[in-house]
């Protein structure tokens, strides 16, 4: 099994006809055959959009979502859409009633990510993201901009706040020889649409998933929430091998480092006070980024 | 981006908040007059940085006896020559560092007789995904402090951005700061006034503290603080002119050009990474490996090769960097447009540093022959692990 996503996933992408929705479809569609079925533009329904790949795969283009939703019986959305129409395009799949969106787009406004979450909360559809990477099951599907070529079928689940931190920790449990049942990014922005708690939940429930690693950041405090989670499931006898790492460490006081969430205000959001949270709740938190993989083995041997 | 005390009353005022009246003046010379235009008895003088603790803050050429950053006075003479003191010397503060801030504009205001001092703060409440007041009765002092000491002298009220502060909100407010009579009735208006404020600006942390009582019954905002959403000022024209760049680094000046996220440290080894979360950790392997990094760098996920020119110029302009780290994990950014651009802001300002670059992901092969085939001296690494020790060496063992 996996989580979110799988072989039978159909996707349409919104904000497919830019330069960086083209690229990452076309590596989409390389990567085991993802279902990618359509893309959403308000102006060019009715158009064609063709690929560079050798299979000169060929996607049609909807108007709207709603009609792309209803031709092609669509799972998931993936939203390449520039930030200031981003918050827009999110609530445009959610009124499709679109069960799965993932939204890659880095620089929303938050005042755009509160309107999308009070929809949400109204709705039956889950959004991943903003500012993520996406989610990938290895040899099944994959939505968003991880790299492929790095995954390899296996029984670790990855949840990271980081994009480039889920890479290595995918990239360390391949050469472990351990290999991943799904990876997911949830995204740095400081409202998002899925935490941690969420793909806890779906890993520790799904069989395939034998362990698992969660890396957090600096900013809020949802590794603090997702650690007390874990802590009353052990209680209720749910529990995998876990390892993790906290990126920011030596990250000054009351500055933004990059992600719009990354950032220790008022004393609190710092990665001290993380670790220990995870560590008490039996993740073994790893002080190195380059050793994910070397931390989860050790882990495992016990 | 932050702006200042004054500004943020401004902005403010213009909503209908209830500010004192005040001038800013950006020198000496503007003292009497700005003094002139308020009715006294009482006036403030304010200097004007974006750093707190100013009453507190001490300045580094006046004598440890001297006032401090915002102070009294009874006269116009005494508002002369407190702004012939304090403009153009260094204030520091607890959050200025001990460098300190220069003060280049100072806010002459119309004094306040204070009853009570109150705390009130919005900012987006994550844990919710909502925008929410902070208040406390403990106004005026370090609300961090309160927050350790007293906690339960702090209420957190999350607004329903549906609807905004309903009756029953500001009634809630009122209670959390035990306001009576003609300050309750202010405090109704004032609340939804200051939510509206924070929506429309699309601010990131409103902060009045103090909002005080007055003696005559009636609210006032005494400070304020505000800062705003980044990513949102690109729909707000009015807010960016507010910008004072002498307040920020120029290398972060320089790098907000290129639309690249920039931090600067006080540390050796400059780093250029792609994604904020393995910057973060770029410099926190740097620091378990025995170095300080120079900065944070996250060169963003469609980084040009232009973009990557410009940022390795940045960090090559930082005169303490004694090496350079190039962290590139791609999945958006693809290897061989970092290759390009580093090879190219080589080629433009020269190597006098080592070099340790490690590329994987999304075309790592091309990136790897572009930067094999460059001819430059640059230190190849395999992973993170191999390039934090590598670059380490390089600059410890060179001093």
């Amino acid at each position: 099994m996996s989580i979110l996503v799988n072989k039978d996933t159909k996707v349409i992408v919104q904000g497919l006809t830019g330069k960086t929705g083209t690229f990452h479809t076309e590596q989409a569609l390389e990567y085991y055959g993802t279902k990618m079925v359509a893309g959403v533009h308000p102006k060019k329904g009715g158009e064609t959009w063709s690929s560079g790949l050798d299979s000169a795969a060929e996607l049609p283009i909807f108007a709207t979502v709603g009609e792309a939703k209803e031709a092609t019986g669509a799972d998931a959305s993936v939203i390449y859409v520039p930030p200031a129409g981003a918050g827009a395009a999110i609530i445009e799949a959610i009124d499709a009633e679109v069960p799965f969106i993932v939204c890659i787009t880095e620089g929303i406004p938050v005042a755009d990510m509160v309107k999308v979450k009070r929809r949400l909360e109204k709705s039956n559809s889950r959004l991943l993201g903003p500012n993520c990477p996406g989610v990938l099951t290895p040899e099944e599907c994959k939505i968003g901009i991880m790299p492929g070529s790095i995954f390899k079928k296996g029984s670790v689940g990855v949840v990271s706040r980081s994009g480039t931190l889920t890479y290595e920790a995918v990239f360390q449990t391949s050469n472990a020889g351990l290999g991943q049942t799904t990876a997911v990014g949830i995204g740095g922005d400081p409202v998002k649409g899925t935490e941690f708690i969420d793909i806890l939940e779906m890993f520790l429930a799904d069989d395939e998933t034998q362990s698992i690693i969660m890396i957090g950041e600096i900013g809020g405090s949802a590794e603090e929430e997702a650690a007390q989670f874990l802590k009353d499931e052990a209680k209720k006898g749910r529990s995998k091998p876990m390892a993790g790492f906290i990126a920011g460490r030596t990250a000054p006081p009351g500055r933004t480092m990059g992600h719009a969430g990354a950032v220790i205000s008022g004393g609190k959001g710092g990665a001290e006070d993380k670790i220990e949270a995870m560590e008490s709740a039996g993740i073994k938190v790893s002080p190195s980024p380059a050793k994910l993989g070397e931390t989860l083995l050790e882990v495992l041997k016990g | 981006m932050n702006i200042h005390e004054y500004q943020a009353k401004q902005v403010l005022k213009a909503f209908g908040a209830p500010v004192a009246n005040g001038v800013p003046i950006f020198s000496a010379d503007e003292a009497e007059a700005a003094a002139k235009q308020l009715p006294g008895p009482l006036w403030v003088v304010k200097s004007q940085i974006h750093a707190g603790g100013r009453g507190k803050g001490k300045f580094k050429e006046l004598g440890p006896d001297a006032k401090g950053g915002v102070r009294l006075a009874f006269s116009i003479d005494e508002v002369k020559a407190h702004a012939a003191e304090m403009l153009g010397n260094t204030l520091v503060t607890a959050q200025t560092g001990d460098a300190g801030k220069v003060v280049n504009r100072l806010y002459i205001e119309d004094g306040a007789d204070i009853e009570s001092e109150l705390y009130l703060s919005i900012l987006v409440d994550r844990t919710v995904g909502r925008p929410a007041f902070v208040v406390s009765t403990e106004g005026g002092m370090d609300i961090e402090a309160v927050a350790e000491e007293t906690p339960e002298k702090i209420v957190t009220l999350p607004i329903d951005p549906d609807t905004g502060v309903t009756e029953a909100d500001a009634t809630k407010l009122c209670d959390a700061l035990k306001l009576e009579g003609d300050a309750r009735a202010d405090g109704m208006t004032l609340f939804p006034i200051l939510y509206t404020a924070f929506v429309e600006k699309d601010m990131a942390l409103l902060e009045v503290n103090p909002l005080i009582v007055m003696k005559d019954g009636h609210l006032r905002v005494l400070d304020a603080k505000v800062s705003f959403d980044g990513n949102a000022l690109f729909r707000h024209d009015d807010i960016m002119e507010l910008r004072d760049k002498t307040e920020e680094d120029a290398k972060e000046i320089e790098a907000s050009k290129y639309d690249l996220a920039y931090v600067a440290l006080d540390g050796d080894i400059g780093c250029m990474v792609n994604g904020a979360g393995l910057a973060m950790a770029t410099m926190d392997i740097i620091k378990l490996y025995g170095a300080e990094p120079a900065n944070f760098l996250d060169v963003g996920g469609g980084a040009s090769k232009e973009k990557v020119t410009a940022a390795f110029k940045i960090i090559t302009s930082d005169p303490n960097v004694k090496g350079i780290l190039v962290n590139i994990f791609g999945g958006i950014m693809r290897c061989d447009v970092i290759a390009e651009g580093v090879v190219a802001a080589v080629k433009d300002v020269g190597l006098k540093v080592p070099l340790v670059v490690r590329l994987e992901g999304t075309n790592v092969e091309q990136g790897k022959k572009i930067i094999n085939e460059s001819g430059l001296n640059v230190i190849a690494a395999d992973d993170l692990d191999d390039a934090a020790q590598k670059i380490v060496k390089a600059v410890k063992g060179g001093a």
